[in-house]
C-alpha cells in the first residue's frame, strides 16, 4: 500500500515504522531535517524534507495516488490544506487529517475529509477509563460525499457540535451555529 | 455591508481602516493579543483578539450575519480554512482569500472561495510586462562550459507550436532530446508535435543560444540580456 504522511513528529514517525515495517510504500514529509531523527535507522521508506502544503512537494513525495494519505502536522489548518490537496490535486484513495479543534474536524467531516480529533480522542478516553461519563465517540468522523459549488445544500448538513461518526447528513436539525 | 476581515498584518489593518471610513461595519479577528491591542488603540473596539480559524471565535464575531469574510492572514492555510468555515458553516454569501503561492489559486476556487486575490501574481505581472521571463532556462554547464543543458517553456507566440520536430531549424552544433509535457519527460521524435505549455530539452553549444531562442521562444534573443 503506498502510503504518504505529512509531519514527522511522534504520531507521524511511529505510524511510518510501523507501516514501513509491515511492507508498506511509506514517505514521509516535514519541514525540518531534525524531525526525521525520530525515524529508527532501520526505516527503509522515503524523508522528504519540504512543506506539506505545497503541491510541488506532494508531487515530489509521490502523492500522485497514494492509497493512503494522512496529513499529522501540529496545524490544524496545515492538514486541512494538505488532504484536501490530496484528494482535488493527486486522487488520493483514502486520507485523514488531524484536527484538534472539535468544531473543525466536524465541519470538514461534512465537507468530505476524514478528520482525526486529538481533543475528542483523549477526552472520550479520560471519560470512559474512569467511568465517569459517555464517550464523545472515537475521535474519527468519516468522510461523508460533499459536492463542490453546492453551496445552496450547506443548510441541509449543517455540523452538529457531537454527532457520532457515520450518523446520516442533516440528522441533528437545530444544531447549526446562530 | 457587514464585513468580517480576519488577519491583522498590515494588509488586514488598512482594509479595516479604509471600510469604516467608507462607512461600512467592521471587525477584525487577530489572534496575537499584542498586536489586537495595538490596533485597537488606533482605530477603537472593532477588533477581537482570537484566532478567526475556530469556529467559536468566527461565530462570537458575528460571521453568521457577516456579508463578505475577507481571510488576509500570511498563512495560505489559514485563510483557506476561514473562507470555507465561514462559506459552509455559516453560510457567509462572499468570502475572499489573499493567497501567496499563485499555485494555490486553482485549488482556493475549486473548494468554493470566492474572490482571490494574489499579491504575489500581480506584482509578478506587472514584472512580466517590462521583461520577458519566458526566456531559456540554463539548467547545467557540460564540459569546459563549451556546452549546456537547456530548457525552453514553449509559449503563446511561439513558433515551434503545431510544428514536428523535424520540421524545425536546429542550429548545428544543438540537439533537442526530450520533452515534458503535463510532467511527464519523453523523448523527442523526428515526428514529435509541440504543443503549447511544453518543455523543451536541449544540450547545445553556447553559441547556439540565439538561434535556438528564435526557433523556440519566438522573438529574437535580447541582447542585453
Amino acid at each position: 500500500m503506498k502510503t504518504v504522511i505529512v509531519g514527522c513528529g511522534r504520531v507521524g514517525a511511529g505510524l511510518a515504522d510501523v507501516l514501513d515495517r509491515a511492507g508498506h510504500e511509506v514517505t514521509i514529509i516535514d519541514r525540518t531535517t531534525t524531525a526525521f531523527d525520530r525515524l529508527p535507522s532501520t526505516f527503509g521508506g522515503t524523508a522528504v524534507r519540504g512543506d506539506g502544503t505545497d503541491e510541488d512537494v506532494l508531487r515530489r513525495a509521490g502523492a500522485e495516488g497514494a492509497d493512503l494519505f494522512l496529513a499529522l502536522t501540529e496545524g490544524d489548518n496545515r492538514n486541512i490544506m494538505a488532504a484536501q490537496l490530496a484528494v482535488e490535486a493527486f486522487g488520493a484513495r483514502r486520507t485523514i487529517a488531524k484536527v484538534n479543534d472539535p468544531v473543525r474536524a466536524e465541519a470538514y467531516g461534512h465537507l468530505g475529509i476524514a478528520t482525526l480529533c486529538r481533543t475528542t480522542l483523549m477526552m472520550s478516553a479520560v471519560l470512559e477509563g474512569f467511568g465517569l461519563a459517555d464517550g464523545l465517540g472515537p475521535g474519527l468522523i468519516e468522510a461523508r460525499p460533499h459536492a463542490h459549488g453546492h453551496e445552496g445544500e450547506a443548510g441541509s448538513d449543517a455540523p452538529a457540535s457531537t454527532t457520532a461518526p457515520g450518523a446520516p447528513a442533516g440528522a441533528a436539525p437545530g444544531a447549526r451555529e446562530g | 455591508m457587514f464585513v468580517l476581515v480576519v488577519g491583522g498584518g498590515k494588509v488586514g489593518y488598512y482594509l479595516t481602516r479604509e471600510l469604516i471610513e467608507a462607512g461600512h461595519e467592521v471587525v477584525l479577528m487577530e489572534k496575537d493579543r499584542g498586536r489586537a491591542d495595538q490596533i485597537a488603540d488606533e482605530i477603537g473596539s472593532v477588533v477581537i483578539p482570537h484566532d478567526g480559524c475556530e469556529g467559536k471565535y468566527l461565530k462570537e464575531a458575528g460571521a453568521n450575519r457577516a456579508d463578505i469574510v475577507a481571510a488576509v492572514t500570511g498563512d495560505d492555510e489559514d485563510n483557506l480554512v476561514i473562507c470555507q468555515m465561514a462559506k459552509h458553516h455559516f453560510d457567509v454569501p462572499r468570502t475572499i482569500a489573499r493567497v501567496n503561492n499563485p499555485k494555490n489559486e486553482g485549488l482556493f476556487r475549486h473548494l468554493g472561495v470566492d474572490d482571490i486575490v494574489s499579491p504575489t501574481r500581480m506584482i509578478l505581472g506587472s514584472i512580466e510586462q517590462d521583461i520577458p521571463v519566458h526566456e531559456l532556462l540554463h539548467l547545467a554547464a557540460l564540459g569546459d562550459n563549451e556546452l549546456e543543458i537547456i530548457e525552453a517553456h514553449l509559449q503563446e507566440g511561439s513558433p515551434a507550436i503545431g510544428r514536428a520536430m523535424r520540421d524545425l531549424r536546429i542550429p548545428e552544433g544543438c540537439s533537442l532530446f526530450a520533452v515534458i509535457r503535463d510532467g511527464v519527460a519523453a523523448p523527442l521524435r523526428p515526428d514529435t508535435v509541440l504543443q503549447e505549455g511544453d518543455k523543451v530539452i536541449a544540450i547545445g553549444r553556447t553559441e547556439c543560444e540565439g538561434a535556438l531562442h528564435e526557433q523556440l521562444i519566438g522573438e529574437p534573443a535580447s541582447v542585453d540580456g
